[in-house]
């Protein structure tokens, strides 16, 4: 069609939202918002034990006290789930253990939310026990009592370890190589909206679940599952999520629960968390200690790097064993690393569970690599913006473990914040107390991969065409605020000619809208604007066929902007997108369309290849000034600049959301945001409130400059790539080398607290390491290696044979690993 | 033992039975489906509850129900006039100021109480008054840009 060839009318303008005007008035419905007649209200009791086994529950009290509609133990859903198919390990309530402080053990259903707790606190549950495994460490020390009844060895839940190419040879040909040791305290998403659910049982014995889900397609397999109830009579619907950031993407017990009570009642049934829930809930970020080793020559072209991450998992699977590959998989695509091997591990521990928080695994290892590079850098001689640029990984190429990169925009990031920030005259040359730092880093545009095997697209979208000239699209993507619908109404618009307030979006119901995998791994622009595309233009083709025969010109001729369809040659010569649609209407019946995407395969083949390929890597390069207090050790942050290689912005205002929000998240990580638990092997939440729990108002938060890099990849829809995540990711390495600049102290952990630079700085003046962090990583008897070959060194993606005998990456749990399957 | 409080709600008397603990922010939403008043801590801390009792911003979670009795509450939903939006709420989409807008009512209510005090706020004095409700998408930066643009188009 002609209409490529006009230049782009709506893709690249800074558009207002669609969904906007909902949200400035209080209209939007979040799930707690919903009010449906004859309503029940349900509460979950929870775990006052971080490990024990359940001898008993008696729930007679709690049934006899009026206005109480049902009472659920772990013996009415007794069946196994959890977000990866290899982590069936959670009960909606807990069947014989609980795991964590906050683990759910039993649910009422009552008439008002008072009385569902008043009924709680008749429940009479008989614990014994456990010990409690505290750390990572801790579980490392204590295989015994096991947590989970599957996994590696004891207490780890995954062991991972991977080689490509001889890293020992990487080392003997460098000119340096360094060690270092670092940890990223555990962090959680904290989205403003707390979790809610609404469930429906109705009469014909269709459920519908309402619910504040980041993955509605997860969640509807999920219940399929747990009530064994045929996928057809389920119904999810992805109510507006009050915010996401990963923590809303695995299915939960609140979900299961209310639609279990539902069932049983007959009635519908509301739950919602309390901020304390929230963060029972977590599948925050994963406490991860870090070990990396990095052979480089004299300009800093790296030899070889050796990774090693321990993490600590919380009480469940959840993402788990992703997150632990992805604490390995990223490193490779920002500078080149010709030989690379990676031992990573995953524990469970009592906890709340870990599991997808932005970024997913990849900013504790960006954060210890780029200090890392700072400390190289600075041991050379190098300028560390300078030693970067140089070993950049090319564009179109395939790195050390088989991720293909395609554009790649790094170098263009470095420049922007290196001059937008005065780099060259600040660094090393700032008076004492004030810092400069500079890190990059790199983030999937969505997963290559489905979570579950198997060979269907990763989304769907469907398009009506009203004979009004209204254009409905349908598709399964999850508005979590960062502006999916908003992207899908665009890249419509853009292809129809039409303005994007006047499409109307259908999102994130299972029963009206086709499978998109859900608002996780930055891959919704991409994937769903991909599928948009392809139905926006089935339909256009369809509608200019017949524009054409009218205006009596080749459908080639036949343009389409502003709401007309016209002839490009003489733009007067046209109709109405209303008449063009009624013509197609008129010959060929409603005017309907699909379009899909699926990722394209990933060269890399070998065992664990599966987390981190993508159709398009994102690049962000940051720099921050802070101001340190020598007296107190508290570090100011007053700007940041921030460049962001996202391909194409489809809409420029969101997009600098995207990355001014990332910024304050990895602000907030780097300076202040943990999960803290109490001593004394309790377990115990040390802060489950707003109240305790810090994080950055408009006070803390620093002045931004961001850069928008634009360079179009041909895999994203008008060559756009992420931003949602990757942008957060270079701000804690950021801060942490402005710090060094600032006061000479190297704080290799964050959050960067007063106290650890006030500790640093005193090591400092004794004539100590001038440091803060982690000593050591301790001995993990890990698997043999899987040796895969770089493509540089004639590899095809494939492991090569193992030694007879071994059995890298299987499982070494004494019980069949079916058994931890379910069904 | 439930009383019944007459209090004006977004211009309109009305007349409502409460029990004597039931916190303003839970009676405007599950009694008065004011829905738009939202709840995202139950300490405090968050802001997203913000309504205007006679003019001032306050925290509805931090008042009871029959406080409010007698006086005038004003919701986000009765902030608009009725044909169009209120400065604030054009700027905030204008400026993009929000992403998944659950914060958006509370700072909204509570920008409107500094601009009908301080009509032309310097920026320190927007992120001062900004600095209880807590949002976790923007980083603030549209937040304070709109309250700015509001308060040029007053």
């Amino acid at each position: 069609m002609a209409s490529a060839e006009q230049g782009l009318r709506v893709v690249g303008k800074a558009l207002r939202k669609v969904d906007a005007t909902a949200k400035v008035t209080g209209t939007t419905k979040f799930a707690d918002d919903l009010f449906l007649p004859r309503m029940l209200y349900a509460r979950l009791l929870r775990s006052p034990h971080a490990h024990a086994r359940i001898r008993s529950i008696d729930t007679t009290q709690a049934t006899t006290l009026t206005g109480v509609k049902a009472v659920l133990t772990g013996k009415d859903l007794p069946i196994p789930f959890g977000i990866l198919p290899v982590s069936q390990d959670e009960h909606a309530l807990a069947l014989d253990k609980v795991r964590f402080v906050g683990d759910p053990v039993a649910a009422v259903a009552a008439t008002s939310e008072e009385t569902a707790a008043a009924a709680l606190a008749r429940i009479a549950v008989q614990y014994e026990p456990l010990r409690p495994v505290t750390d990572a460490e801790d579980a490392l020390a204590h295989p015994e009592p096991r947590i989970h009844e599957y996994g590696d060895q004891g207490n780890m839940h995954k062991l991972i370890h991977l080689e490509f190419g001889d890293v020992e040879e990487g080392f003997r040909d460098a000119d340096l190589v360094r060690e270092d040791t670092f940890f990223f305290e555990g962090s959680t998403h904290l989205p403003m909206e707390q979790h809610a659910a609404v469930a429906d049982w109705s009469a014909d014995g269709k459920l519908t679940l309402w619910s504040s889900t980041q993955t509605p397609h997860y969640v509807h397999r999920a219940l399929a599952k747990v009530l064994e109830l045929s996928p057809a009579r389920i119904r999810v619907v992805a109510c507006p999520n009050g915010g996401g950031f990963g923590g809303k993407s695995d299915p939960f017990s609140h979900e299961i629960v209310a639609a279990k009570l539902a069932m049983v009642t007959g009635r519908p049934v509301k739950i919602t968390l309390t901020r304390e829930e929230v963060f029972y809930c977590h599948r925050g970020r994963h406490p991860t200690l870090m070990w990396v080793k990095t052979g480089v020559k004299k300009d800093g072209a790296i030899t070889g790097m050796h990774f090693r991450s321990l993490l600590d998992g919380g009480g469940y699977g959840s993402y788990g064993v992703a997150s632990t590959y992805y604490t390995g998989a990223l490193q490779t695509v920002t500078y080149h690393v010709p030989r690379y091997k990676f031992q990573g591990a995953r524990a469970f521990t009592n906890k709340p569970p870990c599991g997808p928080k932005r970024g997913h695994g990849t900013p504790q290892p960006r954060f210890a690599l780029e200090v890392h590079l700072d400390k190289i850098a600075e041991q050379l001689g190098l300028d560390p913006a300078e030693l970067r640029l140089k070993h950049l990984v090319p564009p179109n190429s395939i790195t050390a473990n088989w991720l293909r990169v395609g554009t790649m925009g790094l170098g263009r990031c470095i420049e922007k914040v290196v001059q937008g920030s005065g780099w060259k005259d600040k660094f090393r040359k700032l008076p004492t107390g004030k810092g400069i730092g500079l890190a990059c880093s790199s983030y999937i545009t969505g997963a290559g991969l489905p979570i579950y095997w198997n060979a269907m697209p990763h989304s769907g979208v469907q398009l009506k065409c009203d004979r009004g000239g209204g254009v409905t699209a349908f598709c399964g993507s999850t508005e979590i605020g960062q502006g999916s619908d908003s992207v899908l109404a665009a890249i419509v618009a853009e292809v129809l000619g039409l303005d994007p307030l006047d499409v109307a979006v259908v999102t994130g119901d299972t029963d009206l809208t086709p499978v998109d995998l859900g608002s996780y791994s930055s891959r919704v622009t991409l994937m769903t604007g991909n599928a948009a595309i392809q139905a926006a233009e089935r339909a256009r083709d369809i509608i200019a066929r017949h524009a054409a025969a009218k205006l009596d010109v080749s459908p080639e001729r036949v343009a389409f902007a502003a709401g007309r369809v016209f002839d490009v040659e003489r733009p007067e010569r046209g109709l109405t997108f209303a008449d063009a649609v009624q013509l197609a209407e008129a010959a060929e019946g409603t005017v309907g369309t699909v379009g899909s995407y699926t990722p394209p395969p990933s060269p890399g083949t070998y065992r664990g290849a599966g987390v981190g390929p993508s159709p398009a890597y994102s690049y962000s390069a940051c720099v921050a000034e802070v101001d340190v207090d020598p007296a107190t050790g508290i570090v100011r942050v007053p700007k940041i600049w921030i460049a962001h290689d996202v391909g194409r912005a489809i809409n420029a205002a969101t997009v600098m959301g995207q990355i001014e929000g990332s910024v304050y998240m990895g602000l907030g990580e780097a300076l202040m945001e943990e999960m803290a638990y109490r001593g004394n092997r309790n377990v115990v939440h040390k802060i489950p409130s707003l109240l305790e729990y810090k994080s950055p108002t408009t006070l803390e938060m620093c002045d931004v400059v961001t850069y928008v890099v634009e360079d179009p990849d041909p895999n994203g829809p008008f060559g756009a790539k992420e931003c949602g995540q990757g942008p957060l990711l270079p701000v804690p390495p950021a801060v942490a080398n402005a710090v060094y600049d600032a006061v000479g102290v190297r704080i290799d952990e964050v959050p960067i607290t007063p106290e650890k630079v006030f500790k640093a700085l005193r090591r400092k003046e004794k004539g100590e390491a001038p440091r803060f962090g982690p000593a050591a990583f301790p001995d993990i008897a890990w698997p043999e290696a899987t040796r895969v070959p770089p493509p540089w060194e004639g590899g095809d993606g494939k492991a090569v044979p193992l030694t007879p005998g071994a059995s890298p990456g299987k499982t070494r749990s004494r019980k069949p690993r079916a058994r931890a399957r379910g069904r | 033992m439930k009383r019944t409080i007459t209090l004006t709600v977004n211009g309109a008397p009305r007349s409502v039975e409460v029990e004597p603990r039931a916190l303003l922010a839970l009676v405007l939403r599950d009694q008065l489906d004011l829905t738009g008043t939202h709840i995202g801590c139950d300490t405090s801390q968050c802001g997203a509850c913000t309504v205007h009792i006679d003019g001032r911003a306050v925290k509805s979670c931090t008042m009871l129900a029959v406080q409010a009795e007698g006086h005038a509450v004003t919701t986000i939903e009765g902030l608009a006039a009725k044909d169009r939006l209120h400065p604030l709420q054009q700027a905030f989409w204008d400026k993009h100021g929000l992403q998944c807008g659950f914060c958006t009512p509370g700072m909204i209510m509570t920008a409107a109480d500094l601009l009908a005090h301080n009509p032309k706020p310097s920026e320190a004095e927007i992120r001062h008054a900004l600095e209880g409700n807590l949002c976790r998408c923007t980083g603030y930066q549209n937040i304070v840009a709109a309250v700015q643009l509001a308060a040029g188009a007053r």
